[in-house]
């Protein structure tokens, strides 16, 4: 049962990974052309799945919907993980105030959603990518500090690092060769999960229009012009949603079996 | 004693982060080079005209004399005024924070009443159907982004059963009956979403009950599971949960602000994004710090009320102070 989580988190991402580098290189047909003689045509052939409000393929721009959530997903976790992590690694190894201070900061960021945040920074800048990519990334830089620094106290008070500090290594290299490496599974699992809320985060905010703009296909903001057109064509507003769920549904289920192939002794709680 | 001095430790974690959320909403909103001056005239203004705004809304003071008259003004419950036509933030928020706080209260309450059922069925029948079934449920709930619940919700009851209004408000005051039925898509969406992530918590929670020694003893002297964990559980779940509500009451506050702009409800969220759109950056700062003022203060007050109802607290409070002693 829980190795089919791990495989049926592996088919979506692997799913979503290949249809946004397809993306790159082909599409049925222009994912922002306007073509205005054929608005929202239904299902059937060529469109399968139909077009939009501007005649638009609706394959076409799902599949570059994947591309940006992808982009946008791999920036902000990839930024959380690269400050959260060490962040976490300096708290648990220094302890004390460094521990402290870096912790209670860690307590407000988290305590700040990643949509305030991304209001904040939209208001300045106004909404696009960017913006929306920063604040996903600032605000998943807890969780990370969160179990870099968990696992980083855990590897400290073992064996082999006792050992390793009783034969004179220094501070930095156990850093480096112990508690590092044994912190990849834990980020490994941590990224998957932070992934699926990247692109909770991403989609609502393209769907309050403060992330990517139109006419640049993403799931949100596709929902949104969906939402709009619901009384005269309500299968539109089922694709992009859909996709957002198989893709978030990939993340969770693969970070779930990753935790629990990883530590067999979760399987009962989670 | 012990517990005054808990109380004043968490009172003092209240006001640090509440400067550090202020010191963060200032910053991100002042020290970067998009100046309000400027996004009020546009690119093309003159550099005297940018100098005069300026000057004239005190942002040529330094920085730091600037943060403490926005924080002191705060302490006052003076959010600032709008750039745009000169209205006091709060006074603009006032009509609307009803808005908001029915949808959290009902969104809040319906999550627990689906989550705390569907949560202790699963922990119980974890082996079996029942709780497979639930677990898959919440899985696939927390997939599904809080608009897109609300869109199929309309598209559903309103599009094709027209049972319920798709969007708009009505106050309390002017019809409650139309009052209602305009919130029930929305808190239903937000109840929903929210249930998904809590059965999680609520499961693993009444799984620990499930594997402590008193259950095993109220098992062995004849009450059924359900018996046993609705008398011994419920009360020690319910300790664990308690933190869990606090935490989930940002992502409640945020799940509102999306599903106010599903379904055009005039509450703070909807308001936010308006002044975003108008890049109007003080009513976007001062709203932002009230809704984060809100979460910390009822988070404190939940810790508060924790650390009054759990007399354990009070152990560990002492058993905490005699390590650092020692």
């Amino acid at each position: 049962m829980k190795r089919a989580q791990l495989v049926i988190g592996l088919v979506l991402v692997g799913l979503v990974v290949v249809t946004a580098v397809v993306s790159i290189f082909w599409t049925p047909f222009d994912p922002v052309r306007v073509v205005p003689g054929q608005r929202l045509l239904g299902p059937g052939w060529p469109h399968l799945l139909g077009t939009d409000g501007f005649g638009i393929d609706i394959v076409s721009r799902l599949m570059v919907g994947a591309r940006t959530v992808l982009f946008v997903g791999i920036i902000s976790v990839g930024l959380a993980a690269v400050v959260g992590v060490p962040l976490g690694m300096l708290a648990g190894q220094a302890g004390g105030w460094v521990d402290e201070v870096v912790m209670r900061v860690a307590d407000i960021v988290y305590a700040f959603p990643a949509l305030l945040l991304a209001i904040l920074l939209a208001a300045v800048f106004g909404g696009s990518t960017l913006t929306a990519m920063a604040a996903i990334g600032i605000a998943s830089i807890p969780a990370f500090a969160r179990v870099a620094r968990a696992g980083s106290l855990q590897v400290i008070a073992s064996d082999f690092v006792l050992a390793a500090r009783a034969s004179g290594t220094s501070r930095w290299a156990i850093a480096g060769r112990h508690v590092l490496p044994n912190l990849a599974p834990l980020v490994g699992v941590q990224a998957s999960v932070g992934f699926a809320l990247a692109i909770l985060a991403e989609a609502a905010l393209s769907y309050l229009g403060l992330a990517t703009p139109r006419p640049n296909p993403t799931w949100g903001n596709m929902l949104r012009d969906a939402q709009e057109l619901m009384w005269v064509a309500p299968l539109q507003a089922l694709w992009p949603g859909l996709a957002i769920a198989l893709a978030v549904l990939g993340f969770n289920l693969l970070g779930d079996g990753l935790r629990d192939y990883l530590d067999p002794r979760l399987r009962e709680v989670s | 004693m012990h517990l005054a001095l808990r109380i004043a430790r968490r009172f003092g974690v209240f006001l640090l982060s509440l400067l550090g959320a202020s010191l963060l909403i200032f910053l991100l909103t002042n020290a970067l080079p998009g100046d309000v001056a400027q996004v009020l005239l546009g690119t093309d203004a003159t550099p005297e005209a940018v100098a005069k705004l300026r000057a004239q809304l005190g942002l040529d003071r330094p920085l730091p004399v600037q943060y403490l008259s926005w924080l002191g003004g705060i302490l006052v419950g003076d959010f600032g005024h709008s750039h745009l036509n000169g209205q006091p933030v709060l006074a603009l928020l006032a009509p609307r924070i009803a808005v908001t706080m029915w949808l959290v209260l009902f969104g809040l309450l319906g999550s627990l009443l689906i989550a705390l059922p569907a949560g202790m069925v699963a922990a119980l029948k974890r082996r079996s159907w029942p709780g497979f079934t639930i677990s898959a449920a919440a899985q696939l709930g927390m997939a599904v982004p809080v608009f897109w619940g609300g869109i199929l919700l309309v598209l559903v009851f309103s599009v094709g059963l027209h049972w319920l209004p798709a969007n708009g408000y009505v106050p309390l005051a002017r019809n409650p009956a139309q009052w209602a039925a305009h919130l029930v898509l929305p808190s239903v969406t937000l109840a929903l979403v929210q249930a998904a992530v809590l059965i999680r918590y609520v499961r693993s929670a009444f799984i620990e009950v499930l594997n402590e020694d008193y259950f095993r003893t109220a098992r062995s002297i004849g009450w059924t599971p359900m018996r046993a964990l609705l008398r011994h559980g419920l009360r020690n779940a319910a300790i664990s949960l308690v933190t869990v509500i606090g935490l989930q009451l940002s992502s409640v506050l945020v799940g509102a602000i999306v599903v106010e702009s599903v379904y055009t409800l005039p509450g703070l969220g909807s308001m936010l994004l308006t002044a975003v759109g108008q890049r109007d950056l003080v009513v976007v700062q001062g709203t932002v710090m009230f809704l984060v003022l809100a979460v910390l203060l009822i988070s404190a007050l939940v810790d508060f009320s924790y650390l009054l109802i759990d007399p354990r607290q009070g152990a560990s409070a002492r058993s905490d102070d005699g390590r650092t002693a020692a």
